[in-house]
């Protein structure tokens, strides 16, 4: 039972870790062009500078 | 699109995070954006995107193109000199086709804010109830006392917070509805989701058995699944209307002492001078007091045929100016103008479509005040039968409330909805109006324009009886001119005479001389023919008899397959133009149609609209003249093209991004689809309450029945949208 008090507070961070990600990457507005940036990782030409 | 590009990150990382500096960056961002927004409908792949934005980089001038492909959208950062018509032109050789946006109309901005709580909301939600279940499977499989206790407080600690995050979308519309005392469908999800957590909270604290926080956490997730789609299809409707009104930017040449200026069309009053270049449209109503030229009034009137302007001809906004420069004094601009006044008519014919109920609209109608009847019945029923015992009564009610809610209810509609319109626009259709798709379902009849919809609008030459060596000289002397007949006859292929001297008459033709003869090569009258009701240009050589070259109106790509599908599945199809007799009745034997009529006036096609609808037919109706416009309000559900007035685009629900037709008999398939969708999924949601309630109200519904019988209902109404093909 005891395991219950690390396991617990770990299980909350980590899900946690996971909410701040999705709201970091609402913010810096990663759902703007969900299909024009699924197609833009496929392209063949070299881009050293993609522009986000 | 994005933060990161307008703050240099390299120089300063930290910056971003500091909310000053991301205010200004904002600031920074706006600016830069608001260079040239295109709309580029016919964008399909990666390969179209590295060209369109090769295309637009290539231009001298151009800092910055993107393409943002889930809009369709091309923006683009560059110097003054860069202008939007260089752009589509640059565009157009590369064979991708192009629309200038306002981008000062493109106020999506709220709109993404909203968007963009809601799915934080949403975010927020299922984090939580993937945490809950998880601490409630320790419950479900029977941990006791001190554990289970331990389980519900830390799921409240996620639970209530949750809630009150989370939940506001509902409880502020549920608020609002209660004020205006209605009982919409927010009330009974805002009442189960306050009374649930409020006798979970309240069995915690009494160490009970059964909590229902991951019921109400997973409850208000789906319904903000529901309302996340729900908003999202309803932002595109309303994008897609401020795309259309962006689509057209409204400029004007005014004449100020003698200096020409471009003004926007809102700064023109009355009694102004503006000039107005061959092909441009007339931006006012008004009086041409200098110049000669043709007119083509096929957007307004639906004729072929141009007419010629001289000084003191009346002109209306919307009117093509093909052959000179006209200078017209204004009488009407804006508002005022004869475009304008076109939207009484159409708002009155709207009114009764206005009046049309979703099916959504319907259910909810019956459904929520039956959800309250339920509650409260099982509630009294329970204080019966157990002698008064409140605490059983009110758990009982709060799972009733719980399983009946309307979950997927909530999300049959906007799941199936969000799937179809994104078909749709792949395909190269705007959907305007949130329930078109619905009518569009319904439809048993359509009525057709002809100029414009079913044609191009572009003349092609009627191969005839003339002289190879007239034909010659008729291209020669068509290539001196931008009128669209010309530019049809110098578009062909084959031998070119020897003309000299060629010249432009504004309003008569184009003369030169041949061969030591004079030439000439024009309307009717002026090389001294009889004009029929055709469309022709008439060739003179010299002293001998005028030859006339006829033109017909080319078939838009698709329609031919689109009346011939609609006539497969036996759907009427009736053709109505402003046109004269001879040209409709060519075009309406090419296509098969035997239900025509010609020279039709704007009241008349509403007339005829509505007298299909007074026989128990849904007419669709596509049409893209001014003449078509209360037609087009007037009927169940209606289209147009792109290339349409933008009175016409706005009085239709359904815009069509490219040229071809073809696309429509998709749409009526899907719609169609999409309908049976949504009927299947009510049903597959009224089934499982059908299961469900008789369970709660017999007080067997635990916690863990409650949250499988919810999640399975959503997720099996997702799923079944997702199979629209």
């Amino acid at each position: 039972m005891e395991t219950l008090t690390i396991l617990i507070p770990v299980s909350l961070f980590l899900g946690g870790l996971g909410l701040v990600a999705f709201i970091w990457a609402l913010r810096t507005r990663q759902y703007e062009d969900p299909e024009g940036d699924a197609r833009r990782i496929l392209r063949k030409d070299w881009d050293d500078k993609p522009a986000p | 699109m994005s933060t990161a590009e307008a703050t240099p990150l390299s120089a300063c990382p930290a910056c971003v995070a500091l909310p000053a500096t991301e205010a200004l960056a904002e600031a920074r961002r706006r600016a830069a954006e608001a260079g040239i927004v295109l709309s580029v409908p016919g964008l399909g792949d990666a390969q179209d995107m590295t060209r369109a934005e090769e295309a637009a980089r290539a231009l001298p001038g151009v800092g910055r193109a993107r393409v943002n492909l889930t809009q369709k959208r091309l923006s683009v950062t560059a110097t003054p000199e860069v202008t939007a018509e260089r752009l589509i032109g640059a565009l157009a050789a590369q064979g991708i086709e192009a629309h200038e946006l306002d981008p000062a109309l493109l106020t999506s901005t709220e709109n993404e804010l909203r968007g963009r709580d809601l799915l934080m909301r949403l975010g927020v939600a299922g984090f939580s109830m993937m945490n809950i279940m998880l601490l409630s499977v320790a419950v479900w499989s029977g941990a006791e006392a001190a554990t289970r206790d331990l389980f519900h407080w830390l799921s409240a600690m996620i639970a209530l917070p949750t809630l009150a995050f989370a939940g506001q979308p509902f409880f502020a519309s549920a608020y609002a509805s209660l004020k205006a005392r209605r009982l919409g469908m927010d009330v009974p999800i805002s009442l189960a989701l306050i009374l649930s957590s409020a006798i979970s909270l309240f069995e915690t604290i009494k160490g009970g058995e059964h909590a229902y926080f991951d019921a109400a956490v997973s409850l208000c997730f789906f319904l903000l699944i529901g309302r996340y789609l729900d908003f999202r299809s309803r932002a595109a409707a309303r994008s897609a209307a401020e795309e259309l009104a962006a689509l057209e930017v409204p400029r004007a040449i005014r004449l100020e002492d003698g200096a020409e200026r471009l003004v926007p069309i809102a700064e023109i009053a009355a009694g102004d001078l503006v000039l107005v270049r061959p092909g441009g449209r007339m931006p006012v109503d008004g009086e041409v007091t200098a110049g000669q030229s043709e007119l083509d009034r096929s957007l307004l009137t639906g004729e072929t045929l141009p007419v010629r302007a001289v000084a003191g001809t009346l002109v209306s906004a919307g009117e093509v100016n093909l052959t000179g420069p006209l200078t017209v004094r204004v009488t009407a601009a804006g508002r005022d103008s004869s475009l304008h006044r076109m939207a009484d008519l159409v708002a009155v014919a709207e009114s009764t479509r206005n009046r049309y109920m979703s099916l959504a609209d319907r259910v909810a109608r019956r459904y929520s005040p039956s959800v309250h009847i339920l509650a409260l019945a099982s509630f009294i029923g329970w204080m019966i039968h157990s002698g008064g015992d409140v605490r059983l009564a009110v758990n009982v009610a709060a799972a009733v409330l719980i399983i009946t809610c309307p979950c997927a209810l909530a999300l049959a509609v906007p799941s199936v909805v969000t799937a179809a319109s994104g078909k749709l626009f792949r395909k190269g259709l705007l959907i305007k109006d949130g329930t078109a798709l619905e009518r569009l379902a319904e439809v048993d009849a359509i009525v057709f324009d002809k100029t414009g919809t079913l044609t191009l609008g572009t003349p092609d030459l009627v191969p005839g009886a003339q002289r190879a060596g007239d034909l010659a000289v008729a291209r020669a002397l068509a290539s001196g001119s931008s009128h669209p007949l010309s530019r049809a006859l110098a578009a062909g292929d084959g031998p070119r005479a020897e003309v000299t001297e060629i010249a432009e008459r504004p309003g008569y033709g184009v003369e030169g001389r041949f061969q030591g003869q004079a030439v000439r090569l024009g309307r009717a009258d002026w090389v001294g023919a009889v004009g029929g009701e055709e469309t022709s240009a008439w060739l003179q050589v010299g002293n001998e008899p005028p030859v006339e070259f006829r033109f017909a109106d080319r078939l838009r790509p698709g329609a031919a397959e689109l009346v011939a599908a609609l006539k497969a599945e036996g759907i009427p199809v009736k053709l109505l133009s402003g046109d004269s007799a001879g040209p409709v009745a060519r075009l309406a034997s090419e296509l098969g149609i035997a239900d025509w009529k010609a020279g039709v006036l704007p009241a008349e096609k509403a007339a005829e609209v509505e007298a299909l609808r007074a026989e128990g037919r849904r007419v669709l109706m596509v049409g893209d003249g001014l003449n078509d416009t209360v037609a087009l309000a007037a009927a169940h559900v209606s289209i147009s093209p792109a290339s349409a007035l933008d009175a016409a685009r706005v009085a239709s629900d359904i815009v069509l991004l490219g040229r071809d037709l073809a696309p429509i008999s998709d749409a009526l398939r899907i719609a169609r689809v999409a309908r049976r969708r949504i009927k299947q999924n009510f049903g597959l949601s009224l089934a499982y309450n059908a299961v469900a309630v008789p369970v709660a109200l017999v007080g067997l519904a635990t916690p863990l029945i409650a949250a499988v019988a919810m999640s399975t209902s959503s997720l099996t109404v997702t799923l079944n949208a997702l199979r629209l093909r």
